[in-house]
């Protein structure tokens, strides 16, 4: 991993790091994609700067998913991909979370299209998403007990 | 899965409960339809009835063995699934796949996706209740699964793009299956417009069913025929090339009305660039060429040098007994499979094994769209918004 090579990075950064010096943590780039590390209380802002701002225009949430990286701490980190359909671009939010009481705040405010994704989280890794219309699980039968994608839950399931 | 009667009923309206075994819902969807006589007023999907766990075994295999796996999440596409997972894989490693590998591979999707279109104009036209129109694509879909069993051995779970390249040589003779296939095809794609396009029962079935403004969809993180039919013309292969895509030429075909109707023919005419696509990359797979990359560690080797070099039988007992390791780092990769944005992300933590593999399939996202599609219709459009979302329950729950 290497800071900044990609041509197209420092328009987005100095895009953000205009709009607010705090709102980029860091810039990792990986095979030729951006990842953006934001701070934990201003994802939601900095996902709808990205959104709304004509110059970024990330008009869509590709998808969002949790990386458990147990036992680290902060051991969630949450990964969201953004596409700008009309530059043809994508680039990767991420945050960090801690590992009591898991809580992120949800991004269905800015693309609706989260409500399912975080879903998903929730379901399957026990996180919690601040702001969300309908936090239930989706794929886990109702009375499920614990987060199987964890890193701590074993693969062959509870004994 | 959760009981949903506790969200929505009101005295006035009635719950119905659409699935798990409704035929319409391709597998094993539950939709509570909330209805104020026959007009739907609310619409809760519930899904996981096919939850396997693919992503968490993914996290127990190598990343070699996880392949088989992936053919098992979307069954219309498994051709598409193994080179989406593989092309992130690729990534991760920073492989470079030789010209004939990624030209077969492009062939390859092509017909799956010929396959999997023919597959969903056979199911809705019977849900519709055309049901000569299923015998007609299953023919047809038949040439295509004997294609695939005669590369790669295998009917449907072919595993047959691997990590690297592909799994096999092309068998012989394929040009001239292929080419019959292709020659014969656009009079069989003429024969099924005759019968729907200008059907009268098909357009009253499906013109302005299950409309929704493209700047919905959008905000949905719809992608695939459904957002084309809304007039967006974003499509991966364009978009972001992968496989050489930036070297063949075809349109990506659009509409604006976005309802049911604009979705079929959407899917009808991508199966005419397919062909296309298909008789270009015909012309460019030479006879004679590698179809794995060159990448000690990573690719077994050839059998032949296992029995006269050393390094190679080394290669092939730590390939097969441990696995290799990608540098520490994440990668995303999407391609457009026949239903949208089919995209894999791999995170490594340098291990043999990846730390979290997620497939974001546009089955699951795509349906996130029913609720809106349905609210005010009758409940017979449900059948037909469901049926034009073009789900694979396999892929919805993973």
């Amino acid at each position: 991993m290497s800071e900044l090579a990609n041509a197209n990075a420092p328009v987005v950064v100095d895009r953000l790091r205009a709009w607010n010096s705090e709102a980029i943590a860091g810039v990792i780039e990986h095979r030729g994609e951006i990842t953006l590390v934001v701070p934990h209380k201003l994802l939601r802002a900095v996902a709808r700067q990205c959104k709304e701002d004509p110059e970024l225009a990330f008009n869509q949430l590709s998808d969002a998913t949790c990386v458990d990286r147990f036992p680290a701490e902060p051991r969630f980190e949450m990964n969201y991909q953004l596409l700008s359909m009309s530059r043809s671009q994508r680039i990767r939010l991420r945050t960090t979370i801690g590992g009591q009481q898991p809580v992120v705040d949800s991004l269905e405010p800015v693309w609706p299209g989260a409500n399912w994704m975080e879903r998903e989280i929730f379901d399957l890794f026990g996180i919690r998403f601040e702001g969300h219309t309908d936090l239930r699980r989706i794929l886990l039968p109702e009375g499920f007990e614990g987060a199987p994608l964890r890193r701590d839950y074993p693969v062959e399931g509870p004994r | 899965m959760t009981t949903v009667e506790t969200a929505i009923g009101t005295a006035k309206t009635m719950v119905l409960n659409m699935g798990p075994q409704h035929p319409s819902t391709h597998g094993v969807l539950r939709v509570l339809l909330e209805l104020d006589g026959e007009n739907v007023v609310n619409a809760v999907p519930d899904l996981g009835y096919l939850h396997t766990g693919i992503e968490k075994s993914c996290e127990d295999k190598t990343y070699s063995q996880a392949i088989t796996l992936t053919d098992r999440m979307d069954y219309l596409n498994p051709l598409g699934n193994n080179l989406v997972y593989c092309l992130a894989v690729e990534k991760l490693l920073g492989l470079e796949i030789p010209k004939r590998a990624q030209y077969i591979r492009v062939m390859m999707v092509e017909l799956q996706r010929i396959s999997s279109h023919l597959v969903w104009l056979g199911t809705h036209a019977l849900d519709m209740g055309a049901m000569s129109v299923m015998l007609y694509c299953f023919r047809e879909r038949e040439e295509i699964l004997k294609i695939f069993e005669r590369f790669a051995g295998q009917r449907m779970m072919t595993s047959y793009i691997r990590i690297g390249g592909l799994a096999l040589e092309p068998p012989a003779g394929w040009r001239e299956q292929v080419k019959r296939f292709i020659d014969m095809m656009p009079s069989r794609v003429d024969e099924y417009e005759e019968l729907l396009t200008n059907n009268r029962i098909w357009m009253a079935r499906l013109k302005g069913v299950g409309y929704l403004p493209p700047e919905t969809l959008i905000a949905l993180s719809t992608t695939g025929p459904g957002l084309r039919a809304a007039g967006i013309p974003f499509d991966n292969r364009k978009a972001f090339p992968y496989c050489s895509y930036e070297e063949f030429e075809f349109n990506i075909p659009t509409r604006t009305e976005s309802d049911s109707f604009a979705r079929y023919l959407i899917r009808v005419q991508e199966i005419r660039e397919s062909l296309k696509i298909i008789r270009q990359a015909m012309d460019k797979i030479t006879d004679q060429g590698p179809i794995k990359a060159e990448a000690p560690g990573v690719i077994p080797p050839q059998r032949e040098k296992m029995k006269t070099e050393m390094e190679a039988l080394i290669y092939h007992f730590k390939i097969f007994t441990e696995g290799f390791s990608p540098p520490v780092g994440e990668v995303y990769q999407a391609v457009e499979s026949p239903r949208g944005e089919l995209g894999c992300f791999i995170a490594s933590d340098g291990s043999p094994k990846p730390l979290r593999v997620h497939f974001r399939s546009p089955s699951f996202v795509n349906l996130q769209a029913l609720p809106s599609m349905v609210k005010g219709q009758l409940i017979a459009d449900t059948v037909a918004s469901i049926g034009t979302i073009d789900i694979v329950l396999g892929e919805v729950d993973r």
